[in-house]
């Protein structure tokens, strides 16, 4: 049995004639990352802010960690994160800007774990430089740290992968696994499909303000959609013959194949389509090097259901 | 797919257990707002140089050979240590202060949208309510540090390099040591009020532009929009329904008996305008939408909310004060500035019989009248202007003969006036005299002055 972080029913907010979210239901268990996607405008940051206490939903009810939201805009305890950006002030350094916070809170700073914290973000080494000077992955960072320091429920992050190096990445991706490991619920948004699928185990996805699709990964992956594959064998054209003869495969011939390299082909089919194809060339006597979904399936999910939702306005 | 996916409520999961909404004291805000203005170094620069600017001034100042005699008590700074500080109240109610409240309390708010940090604050603290309190309290506290150190350094530069010796005061009489003391405190405590509510315009601008230049800009703009009145011939009423008024109504305090009426009405409007800008800018930031990041310039907002009570309020203090008191004219008379001028050259003349070791005499035996003309019309009877001519006369014990001098006078709207000897040389030109600090200018020969533009009041 789950016990939720987050439930959102029917949540609906509108900045003057714009409508940011159009009935939104949302459940998110302790312990689960839970990814938010969707085009620009599609209302992430709007329900981000909402579950961070930042403004009230015009309808709808919003329960925060077992706590309904009232009118004033207000998050309980245990819930930390950022939208549009961590908020650091330069003039402090990355040390004093933790320190600030975990006053504001009513920690001492010499107790708070500041040092801890700065370790699993990684950004020891520069603790006493002024965040002036910090990238922006460098911020995103700091910004993951002021979150938690204050030992969050309910971690709420807006793209936090942005402007990250790949060691900055690797970083975030272990603190945000363990924290949904020791049982907080982290919701985030992201553009980059790869973070999601590396880090969520579920995800909602949004377009023009209404969920589209929300549930596990698993269930996006297993729509019956065609997919883009890229095929590398061991005898290009003998492969491309068995596949242009092969049922439910359709040959991609574009631009893909420059971009892909000489010796791979790109095909479009459903995913038992593609297993017969894969039969067919080992019998064939030619050897499948390399298969992989030319965009991956929750992208191309994404792609499909939000071009379908903005079709349909 | 237009559905959710997730179970509905009561489908098997189950709802934490209630977490508290708490949000962060005022107390802590307030410090971490310190913090934060403390940490830039503009704030820290300005602190520097408010605690050690003006004491560096006056000593330099005072030991210059040229005094600057235009300016409101200066020529008196070789003279005594108390001179200085009030020089710098002058220029501090012109300029520093507008300028200071603008950089502080102008930007406290904007400094949070420049930043991108209103959310992370807001999800920090948890209530729009004590951001604003402690922010315009620790815009408060930073402010009072400033004024206070414009007011200590220039007192210390002033005692230091000049000492504790008696004023002269607006009408020419002398104020004892303690009581100059007391009255310079006085006057910059009064400065205080209109700093309050220049501060809050400030926090008012800074809330309702956001990170636009004329939120950062606005106390100075109103502070120079309101100098530019106190030039212009308004009404009495009206000059004192504006709340930078308490920055010239303190002059009140250096004549005896006090004009404490203007001043205590110009710190009653300057409280009013404090606290009525300081609401508006609550309500103003309590209704803003923090996920909306296009909120931060809410132009028409800024203008129904902030811009047309403030403008009410000038019409209302006007209203009041307007009916409080027969001010609707320019309060500069032909009768108050003939007594006015006769009370100065009065004090002054002992001050002259003492330094040129001539037997004392008193006011009563003194018998000091004035007879002053504006122009060449002589049936212009008020006014501010530097068309004012008196003719002075007085008596000696034993002497049959009454004096005269002359005196051309210089009266601004606000009241204040500088007379300047027109001759007998003997009596009002230029030479000099012995003085306990030095040789100085004769004092009869140029003196300010200051007509109190409501009718005459006693010193509480």
């Amino acid at each position: 049995m789950d016990t939720l972080a987050v439930r959102a029913r029917g949540i609906s907010k509108c900045f003057g004639d714009v409508v940011a979210l159009d009935g939104v239901d949302l459940d998110v268990p302790q312990g689960q990352i839970h990814g938010l996607v969707g085009p620009n405008g599609a209302g992430k940051t709007t329900l981000l802010g909402l579950l961070l206490g930042l403004a009230v939903a015009d309808t709808g009810t919003l329960d925060i960690l077992g706590t309904p939201l009232g009118r004033a805009p207000a998050a309980p305890d245990g819930v930390a994160g950022f939208v549009d950006g961590p908020g650091l002030y330069p003039s402090l350094t990355a040390r004093q800007n933790l320190a600030a916070l975990a006053a504001l809170r009513g920690s001492d700073a010499r107790t708070a774990g500041i040092d801890d914290v700065l370790a699993q973000v990684g950004l020891t080494d520069v603790a006493d430089d002024r965040a002036r000077g910090f990238s922006l992955g460098m911020r995103q960072r700091l910004g993951l740290a002021a979150a938690l320091l204050t030992r969050p429920r309910l971690l709420v992050l807006d793209e936090p992968s942005n402007g990250l190096d790949p060691a900055g990445k690797r970083h975030v991706h272990r603190v945000l696994d363990r924290l949904a490991a020791e049982g907080t619920a982290v919701v985030l948004s992201s553009h980059r499909m790869d973070d999601v699928e590396a880090l969520c185990s579920e995800v909602t996805i949004l377009a023009t303000g209404r969920v589209v699709f929300s549930g596990p990964l698993t269930k996006l992956a297993a729509e019956n959609r065609e997919l883009e594959y890229r095929v590398l064998t061991s005898d290009p054209a003998a492969a491309r013959e068995v596949a242009a003869g092969a049922d439910g495969v359709a040959l991609v011939e574009s631009a893909a194949r420059s971009r892909h390299g000489a010796d791979a082909f790109v095909v479009r089919a459903l995913v038992p389509a593609m297993d017969d194809l894969v039969a067919a060339l080992v019998r064939a006597g030619i050897a499948v090097r390399e298969l992989a979904p030319v965009v991956s399936p929750l992208e191309a999910a994404f792609l499909a259901l939000t071009e379908q939702q903005e079709a349909g306005r | 797919m237009t559905a959710t996916a997730t179970p509905a409520a009561g489908e098997g999961n189950v709802v934490t257990p209630a977490a508290a909404t708490r949000p962060v004291s005022v107390a802590r805000g307030y410090r971490f707002e310190v913090v934060k203005l403390v940490s830039q170094w503009r704030i820290r620069l300005l602190v520097l140089a408010c605690w050690i600017v003006p004491g560096l001034f006056v000593a330099a100042v005072s030991r210059q050979s040229t005094l600057p005699s235009d300016t409101l008590f200066g020529r008196w700074m070789h003279a005594t240590g108390w001179a200085g500080p009030l020089v710098v109240l002058g220029f501090s109610g012109s300029w520093a202060l507008p300028l200071l409240t603008s950089v502080v309390a102008g930007d406290v708010f904007a400094a949070e949208d420049r930043l991108g940090t209103w959310r992370h604050l807001l999800v920090a603290v948890r209530s729009p309510r004590r951001i604003f309190a402690a922010k315009a309290l620790a815009s408060l506290t930073v402010i009072l540090l400033l004024v206070v150190g414009l007011a200590a350094s220039g007192i210390v530069g002033g005692l230091l390099s000049v000492g504790d010796h008696a004023l002269v005061g607006l009408d020419g009489h002398l104020l004892a040591p303690s009581d100059a003391a007391g009255d310079v405190l006085l006057a910059w405590t009064a400065a205080l009020a209109p700093t309050l509510a220049l501060a809050a315009i400030g926090l008012l601008g800074s809330v309702s532009l956001g990170r636009s230049p004329m939120g950062l800009l606005l106390p100075a703009l109103v502070a120079l929009a309101m100098q530019l009145a106190q030039m212009l011939p308004l009404p009495v009423a009206l000059r004192m329904a504006l709340p930078g008024y308490a920055f010239i109504s303190w002059n009140g305090l250096f004549t005896d008996p006090g004009q404490l009426r203007p001043l205590l009405i110009g710190v009653a409007v300057s409280l009013v305008w404090a606290v009525v800008a300081t609401a508006l800018a609550y309500l103003l930031f309590v209704r803003r939408d923090f996920t909306n990041a296009q909120h931060d310039s809410t132009a028409r907002r800024a203008v129904t909310t902030g811009l047309i009570p403030l403008a009410v309020l000038v019409a209302a203090t006007f209203a009041i004060v307007a009916a409080a008191t027969p001010s609707m004219g320019s309060g500069i008379t032909k009768p108050k500035l003939q007594r006015s001028v006769a009370t100065a050259f009065a004090h002054l003349y002992r001050m002259q019989t003492r330094q040129l070791n001539r037997p004392a005499v008193t006011e009563a035996q003194l018998r000091v009248s004035a007879a002053c003309t504006k122009g060449d019309d002589d049936s212009a009877t008020q006014g501010a202007g530097n068309d004012w001519r008196c003719v002075v006369t007085w008596h000696l014990p034993g002497v049959e003969a009454a004096g005269t001098a002359i005196y051309q006078l210089d009266v601004t709207s606000d009241g204040r006036y500088v007379a300047d000897g027109d001759g007998p040389k003997e009596v009002n030109g230029y030479f000099l005299v012995r003085t306990p600090q030095g040789d100085a200018p004769n004092p009869l020969w140029q003196f300010d002055g200051n007509v109190e533009l409501l009718s005459t009041s006693q010193k509480g």
